[in-house]
């Protein structure tokens, strides 16, 4: 483009204004700045960021955790049943259709022997996001490490890491998990998450491998290596940074299946064991009494669709934000809009358009 | 090409090698068959102990004994279940078949719904029905498969059991279910205003249709679909396949497909007759399929012409099709005897095992029985695999559709069905060409979950239940089989998207 641009540019109307309107969006700020308001503006994921907030918090400060105590007055203990069967004290406002709006001291309802269930369903959202965010942060370090080394050095120690890869991926997760779960049932939630996340990494290690393979061969990089940079200052700051979004899209959906793995687990006997409380192993506690008394099994399956929902929906948002391929289509109001004022606007614009070269003709 | 097949199945056996040696140590420290004797309280405690050390052979070193394991493998020999003295051969293909049973179906039919729902989601990218696909298939891919095979068998069974006893709906409920069918056609199909309000008053009348014509012939107590509606459903499918695949302007292909038609619906009585006079089984149907669709492919290739390849695809397609519809009606058939016998009371769907014992009849009664076992397990497995297929395929066709080679073949003036099925449809299965063979064949590991909670005995529930009685030998069998296979699987795998994409090379 090095003619004088010209303002078509062989390319129809509405294409060139999409193109301007998102040129003016990011007219002047760092990729992070790029990708955070990409971020906040994807509803879904910003929804979803709200209730994960609010479900951590409710879990953590309502029964209190390790010696903090928590505002919730009801024990773990037994104690006397309040409504017939144990049914919540929780009803819904009258426009509803309940019989006017109240929490009552058992809002998720009692078992038979009158354990209070709010109580056991944030212990074990309490356990299932501790043991989520275990093999999440596990899984990440071992697969960004296995991946990176694999795929920058190549050759002799890629084929001996990639070959270690496979062994692991070769046995179905659920079935090490078993193995490992039975192993460990005794032990606590930290130890079982971190059994987990030592063999979940590698979907992650893979990805990497392949972001690496591809970004070492870039300019930057022979730019840093002739400047006389370390390998270590190579990897940690010339590629990483190029591979983070990558790694956090991954993980952020791996800890969505992971939650999932673990409450399987603890459903099927061989993850948290009783007297640990885990969603899972509430629903496996009491999927007996779903005729008799359905709300023991609604609640934790509720609580942990809504986790991994939640968490599902920010992998979305932050995979939108940073892969600039996936272009949003602006409201056809701001298309008006923009094209209303195309006749000050569209020439400057379209200079922009000519030097980073989104221009039809580049 | 050969040898790359060679140098991946070396590697593959050795992985397999080293993964089944640290799944033997793992599964020796897992497990500890001597458990329920240190609760023991009798007097002979350690002898009983010692003995049940010599029959497990516990004093040799745990390498030793894989290694003594392994060398039996290699004879063919999986060992015994010590607990229950039973064959670890005889209990694996046992296992298999009933696992096989339930993933066959679960897979195609997710594989077929999640794609095309995909596709169509793609295609409307950013359109109603686009988000309504992504919140569906999130909520699907968010919900723990125990949570909803427990839901299924709770309310699904019990509910749907209730509705067969009494099955009528009123008429304003049917008028909903319509009307919110027609919605969805219309947020699926879109177009200008009067396509769209068109599209809902099809999609509406046929709804209500059908559902009138369901509730009318009480048709869920005695369920056929006979030769009327299997030549109109068979008519409407020969349309839509035809235009799918090759536009209705390829006469030929039009022709094909409805002359197939014709020539099932012909057999109909005839084939009833036959399925009296002999003895069916599985291997027989398989056969007749086969027959069918070669007979579609030879009225295809009868009607020549340049491009009787598309023909005859067509024509296979809808023989199989209609095979399937006059298999299902055979089947159907039975129901009322099903229904009514006394092993089954009233209430067909099932939420235990894969068979009811004692049931006898004959061969049709038999696979209706397989089917009421298999609805809630299959639909638990759909519901979940679906939304991955969904996800991945839409992506894949957005992917796809943005390619240069789309906009080049709409611009040398190719009819956008031709863009779209040709040129993007084709290309976006590629990558999932290469997950979809190694889905398959790790769910032959069995759905571990699914297999526990409806009580099927597969490969999954095998692999819990000895895990738990300490038995070792079914342990590794179904880790030496389910490892395998997810090697055999990556190797698939690589070839088909090897064969499939030129641009990979397998022998650089």
């Amino acid at each position: 483009m090095s003619t004088p641009l010209n303002p078509q540019n062989g390319e129809p109307d509405s294409v060139t204004i999409e193109n301007a309107i998102e040129l003016k969006d990011v007219e002047g700020l760092s990729q992070g700045q790029i990708v955070r308001s990409r971020f906040f503006r994807h509803k879904g994921a910003m929804v979803g960021l709200a209730v994960l907030i609010f479900v951590v918090l409710l879990a953590f400060t309502s029964v209190g955790f390790g010696p903090v105590p928590g505002w919730w007055p009801q024990g773990g203990g037994s104690g006397k049943v309040i409504n017939p069967g144990g049914a919540p004290t929780m009803s819904l406002p009258t426009w509803l259709g309940g019989s006017g709006f109240a929490i009552g001291e058992h809002p998720f309802g009692q078992d038979e022997n009158g354990h209070d269930m709010f109580y056991y369903v944030m212990k074990g959202t309490q356990t299932s996001l501790g043991v989520m965010f275990t093999i999440g942060g596990i899984a990440c370090v071992l697969g960004v490490l296995i991946g990176s080394l694999s795929g920058f050095f190549r050759g002799r120690t890629d084929g001996m890491l990639m070959r270690f890869t496979d062994l692991v991926i070769t046995v179905p997760t659920i079935v090490i998990g078993a193995v490992i779960g039975k192993m460990a049932g005794s032990l606590s939630a930290a130890i079982f998450g971190a059994a987990l996340g030592l063999i979940l990494w590698p979907s992650l290690a893979r990805l990497v491998r392949g972001e690496f393979l591809s970004l070492r061969e870039r300019e930057f990089v022979d730019a840093a290596r002739v400047a006389g940079a370390s390998n270590t200052r190579i990897i940690f700051k010339h590629i990483l940074p190029n591979a983070i979004g990558v790694i956090i899209v991954a993980t952020t959906l791996l800890m969505s299946s992971a939650i999932l793995l673990e409450t399987a687990l603890s459903y099927l006997g061989f993850g948290i064991q009783s007297p640990d409380i885990s969603l899972g192993q509430l629903i496996n506690q009491y999927q007996s009494s779903f005729a008799t008394r359905p709300w023991l099994f609604w609640w934790p399956g509720l609580f942990i669709v809504v986790i991994a929902l939640c968490i599902n929906f920010i992998g979305d948002g932050l995979r939108d934000a940073f892969d600039p391929r996936q272009k949003r289509i602006p409201s056809q109001k701001k298309m008006d809009r923009a094209a209303a004022g195309s006749h000050e606007t569209t020439i400057p614009m379209q200079a922009q358009g000519g030097h980073v070269g989104l221009g039809g003709g580049s | 090409m050969l040898t790359f097949i060679t140098r991946r199945l070396l590697a593959g056996i050795a992985t397999l090698f080293v993964a089944i040696f640290m799944m033997y140590l793992l599964v020796d420290l897992a497990i500890d068959p001597l458990a329920d004797l240190q609760e023991y309280r009798g007097a002979d405690k350690a002898a009983k102990i010692a003995a049940r050390e010599d029959m497990l052979n516990l004093d040799t070193n745990v390498v030793v004994r894989f290694f003594q394991w392994l060398g039996h493998v290699f004879q063919g020999d999986f060992g015994v279940a010590w607990r229950s003295g039973q064959d670890v051969g005889t209990l694996v293909s046992h296992a298999i078949g009933s696992t096989l049973q339930l993933v066959t179906a679960a897979t195609v039919l997710s594989l077929i719904l999640g794609v095309s729902v995909g596709i169509v989601s793609a295609l409307r990218q950013y359109a109603t029905f686009d988000y309504l696909i992504i919140f569906l298939s999130f909520l699907l891919y968010s919900l723990p498969s125990f949570w909803v095979a427990v839901l299924l068998k709770q309310w699904g069974a019990i509910g749907f059991n209730d509705f067969l006893a009494d099955p009528n709906l009123s008429i304003p409920v049917l008028i909903v279910v319509a009307a919110l069918m027609g919605l969805l056609w219309v947020l699926a199909i879109g177009g200008s205003v009067t396509r769209r309000l068109q599209t809902f008053g099809l999609a509406f009348a046929a709804t209500l249709g059908v559902m009138l014509y369901v509730q009318l012939t009480d048709w869920w107590a005695d369920p056929q679909l006979g030769p009327v509606l299997i030549a109109i459903t068979g008519v409407g499918f020969a349309f839509a396949l035809t235009a799918v695949s090759a536009g209705l302007r390829n006469r030929r292909a039009l022709y094909t497909a409805l002359a197939t038609v014709a020539i099932g619906v012909a057999l109909y009585y005839p084939l009833q007759g036959f399925f009296d006079s002999v003895a069916p089984s599985h291997l027989m149907m398989f056969g007749l399929a086969i027959v069918a669709i070669g007979v579609g492919v030879l009225v295809g290739f009868l009607f020549r012409g340049p491009d009787w390849g598309v023909s005859a695809r067509t024509g296979g397609i809808t023989a199989f099709v209609i095979a399937a519809m006059i298999y299902i009606d055979r089947v159907m058939q039975v129901w009322p005897a099903y229904v009514n016998s006394n092993a089954i009371g009233g209430r067909p769907i099932a939420t235990f095992g894969d068979r009811t014992p004692n049931l006898g009849g004959n061969y049709w009664v038999q696979v209706l029985d397989q089917y009421t076992h298999l609805l809630l397990p299959t639909l638990t497995l759909i519901l979940v695999a679906f939304a991955g297929y969904t996800r991945y395929s839409r992506s894949s066709m957005l992917e796809v559709m943005s390619q240069d080679y789309i906009r080049t073949a709409r611009a040398k003036g190719l009819s956008e069905r031709t863009v779209i099925m040709r040129h993007g449809f084709r290309n976006s299965l590629i990558p999932l060409a290469t997950i979809v063979p190694i889905d398959v064949i790790t769910l032959i590991g069995g759905a571990v979950v699914t297999e526990r909670i409806f009580n099927r005995p597969g490969m999954g529930a095998l692999f819990l239940n000895s895990l738990q009685e300490a038995e070792i030998e079914p342990v590794m069998a179904y880790l030496l089989i389910t490892a395998a296979l997810a090697i055999i699987a990556n190797i698939v795998a690589d070839l088909i998207y090897a064969a499939l994409d030129p641009r990979i090379r397998v022998n650089a």
